[in-house]
């Protein structure tokens, strides 16, 4: 074993740090990025620090470089997104641009419209949003009821999305829909992308339990979409969606906080009515729980790493990942607001420790359970592609899709 | 970035797999459960030595393999997978890790050659009893070269040919490591009736019985900590060895056993409890190759990477054991079916070496530590 980068690794590692550092404001205690969620200049400036990448090199890092990518491998752009964590940068608006949008396009797209798209999205010029989910398609996203209807050489649509990240400054989409509802719930799906300014879209932001709104309804009427901007064949839809959450973003390994890290602080900066909360042995046992967890999430990706390196394909290192951190992030936010005991409710920014960040924490965590991925999907997931267990038995899957049951 | 085992290593544990699941199968770990007067399997425990496992660590110069930590650590997980009914544990990860980091030359010379062949077993006497054993608690006395007092209990201290014994001085102080002869005519042994009867312990009373100092006059106790550290690192292998196998019975009962018409096995009450296994057993792989790691390079994070390995891999073989059955359904709970020698295991290995909650203190006094020298 071997924790070091090999000697090409770390000639990448070392241009990357050399890049960031003329090009970023490296992290520093109490400093945080210079716009927020919600501030109308953060966009602008997420695409600026898109573009300055591009510039330099290191965006598409394991894209071809036919399309204004790198190159490189996939191991190389966690390397970049490692570093990139040092430095005071825009949250990642680009993610599912990146991630799940280019890759799609990448497999399913004609020449041109590759040509066309990719590098002005890599270049910052083009944000993309997913309108996958719906109010009765969440973790079974094949239940959805979005109508396209043929039209010539156009498709009519008319749907109700919801979750859509991003959709109120996104400038594209990628979009599934049900073009046969007579057919089983799976095989009557056709998936397109569209212009966001295209008319008949109007979106609505959903407000969260924390009071922001980072995702939307969006409300799809007559919208057209040219034939041309169909993505796999008519009816293909449910192999294309597969593709596109397949290639979600390979985790740069940084998690919201608050982590062990954050919770290690507090405790030590806390006094309790039995003296330090450090000393106390039920607080040195949770604690102790966290690191494990913790350090057992960074070292998982450490042998993801490693099977990148040797040009393996991914395991279940993200599912894995995901469902210990974001079970973790709501424990400690729970634990860190107890420690506080009854001032622990304030949320005043000024007076609650660490800017509010246990009780933001709280209120967001709920989200992180259930988003890209709830627990019990995720369980799933684990439980039959990686321990081979039956499937369950379902009974929506031969029926045609009008006859099946639904929620009332 | 090369986080796994090497090809060597995946031999090396290939052999390991068929070798332990011919010779040290479910019938031959019975056969020293359920017969007090077999402390364990001889004749595995001869193969063991004939393949040089016995001496993985122990340099060649001293008739070892001269091999690393991590090496050892992959037979350690094959071990524990098959729970072979052995000494190894006592012999190799707690005397020969002690005499490795303490021992004279002319100690050396004496103790490790019979080891690296299996012809001695050596093992290793701290615990004094019911509660915690540590240099403040401990009664055993040594004295003008001989050691009055009790230890219990003992692992493997009925089969083991020497014992490493922890004893303070008469005039209190800090405590020191002793190389005890077990043959001796003043050592009474006795068998104890543990949880799980297919690893055997004893009793050992010494009264004035000659013993040597290994290591400096009293640094017993740090001696003992560290030689716990390395163990704590090789024992996680065998729990994650152990909690696989759990996990990988109750997977092929549940895709067997059909309950209202389906496999078990494809209800999610089933399903989830069981990547709930997954996921804490590969939370403690992880921390356990980390030890690996450490314990092959010498980090100077050893302790830290000891203790976060030890408690991962603690509640994941205790998690996995009792799930197991729970899985089985009533036949999980008879004496027939296989699932109570893992959960004996399971629970005899997180109390060797200290329980978790003491260990789960040390990982946060290596936290603390960690935080105050200003590393990362």
């Amino acid at each position: 074993m071997d924790f070091n980068d090999t000697p090409q690794e770390a000639e990448f590692r070392a241009e990357a740090r050399d890049w960031l550092a003329n090009n970023a404001e490296r992290k520093a205690p109490g400093k945080v990025y210079k716009y927020q969620r919600g501030e109308p200049e953060l966009i602008p400036a997420a695409r600026a620090w898109e573009a300055t990448k591009f510039e330099g090199g290191f965006s598409g890092i394991a894209l071809p470089k036919e399309y204004g990518g790198r190159g490189d491998t996939r191991l190389q752009q966690i390397i970049f997104a490692e570093e990139e964590a040092s430095y005071l940068i825009p949250p990642p608006i680009f993610s599912i641009s990146h991630g799940m949008a280019v890759p799609t396009l990448l497999t399913y797209a004609t020449e041109a419209q590759k040509q066309r798209y990719v590098p002005a999205t890599l270049r910052g010029n083009e944000i993309w949003c997913q309108m996958f989910s719906e109010p009765a398609a969440g973790s079974d996203l094949a239940g959805l009821r979005t109508r396209s209807v043929r039209d010539g050489d156009d498709w009519i649509i008319n749907g109700h999305k919801i979750w859509t990240s991003g959709a109120h400054y996104a400038d594209m989409a990628i979009l599934v829909t049900r073009s046969d509802p007579d057919a089983p719930k799976h095989k009557g799906l056709t998936y397109f992308f569209l212009d966001m300014t295209s008319p008949g879209i109007e979106v609505r932001p959903i407000r969260q339990i924390s009071g922001y709104s980072n995702f939307n309804e969006v409300f799809l009427t007559d919208l057209r979409i040219p034939d041309t901007q169909r993505l796999g064949d008519e009816g293909q839809g449910w192999q294309v969606a597969i593709t596109t959450l397949m290639n979600e973003r390979v985790s740069s390994g940084i998690r919201p906080a608050p982590d062990f890290e954050d919770i290690f602080d507090l405790v030590r900066m806390t006094e309790l009515e039995t003296g330090p909360a450090i000393a106390d042995g039920a607080v040195r046992e949770k604690l102790a729980d966290w690191y494990i967890k913790a350090q057992g999430v960074k070292l998982i990706r450490a042998r993801l790493m490693t099977a990148l390196s040797r040009g393996e394909r991914p395991g279940p290192e993200n599912s894995v990942s995901k469902l210990v951190s974001s079970f973790r992030r709501q424990e400690i936010a729970h634990f860190g607001m107890d420690l506080l005991d009854m001032g622990g409710g304030m949320m005043d920014p000024d007076v609650a420790p660490m800017r509010a960040m246990y009780q933001q924490a709280l209120l967001d965590a709920p989200g992180g359970r259930i988003a890209a991925g709830s627990d019990e999907i995720l369980r799933n997931i684990i439980s039959e592609r990686v321990l081979g267990l039956p499937p369950d038995i379902r009974v929506d899957k031969e029926l045609p899709f009008d006859k099946l049951p639904s929620s009332r | 970035m090369n986080f796994d085992f090497s090809e060597e290593q995946y031999l090396l544990r290939d052999q390991a797999r068929k070798f332990l699941g011919d010779r040290s199968s479910p019938a031959a770990v019975r056969a020293v459960l359920e017969d007090d007067t077999k402390a364990y399997d001889r004749e595995l425990w001869r193969g063991m030595a004939e393949l040089g496992w016995v001496g993985t660590t122990i340099p060649e110069e001293y008739g070892g393999a001269g091999l690393s930590g991590e090496d050892l650590c992959v037979i350690a997980e094959e071990l524990g997978r098959t729970l072979a009914p052995t000494p190894f544990s006592s012999s190799v990860y707690l005397a020969t890790e002690a005499l490795l980091l303490a021992s004279s030359e002319e100690q050396k010379q004496e103790y490790l050659p019979a080891l690296a062949m299996g012809e001695r077993i050596g093992c290793m006497a701290v615990s004094e009893g019911i509660g915690v054993a540590n240099a403040q608690s401990i009664n055993t006395r040594a004295s003008g070269g001989v050691i009055e007092g009790t230890k219990v209990p003992v692992a493997d201290g009925d089969a083991a040919d020497f014992a490493i014994v922890l004893a303070g001085p008469e005039t209190g102080g800090n405590p020191s490591l002793y190389l005890v002869d077990l043959n001796d005519d003043s050592v009474r042994r006795k068998p104890v009736e543990m949880i799980d009867p297919s690893r055997s312990h004893a009793e050992i009373t010494f009264e004035g019985t000659v013993a040597e100092p290994l290591g400096e006059s009293g640094e017993g106790w740090s001696i003992t900590q560290a030689v716990f550290d390395r163990a704590a690192i090789l024992m996680a292998f065998e729990q994650v060895g152990g909690a696989q196998a759990c996990l990988d019975m109750a997977v092929e009962y549940a895709k067997n056993r059909f309950a209202f018409g389906r496999a078990i096995g494809s209800y999610q009450a089933i399903k989830h409890k069981l990547a709930d296994i997954y996921v804490a057993t590969e939370l403690a792989r992880a921390n356990a190759y980390y030890g690996a790691w450490a314990l092959a390079a010498d980090a100077p994070d050893l302790p830290m990477a000891a203790a976060a390995a030890r408690v991962a891999a603690s509640e994941a073989y205790n998690l996995a054991a009792r799930e197991n059955i729970q899985t089985h359904g009533g036949m999980g709970f008879t004496w027939e079916f296989d699932c109570h020698l893992y959960y004996r295991r399971a629970k005899l290995l997180s109390l060797a070496l200290g329980g978790e909650r003491r260990w789960k203190d040390r990982l946060v006094s290596q936290l603390e530590a960690r935080n105050t020298i200003g590393e990362e």
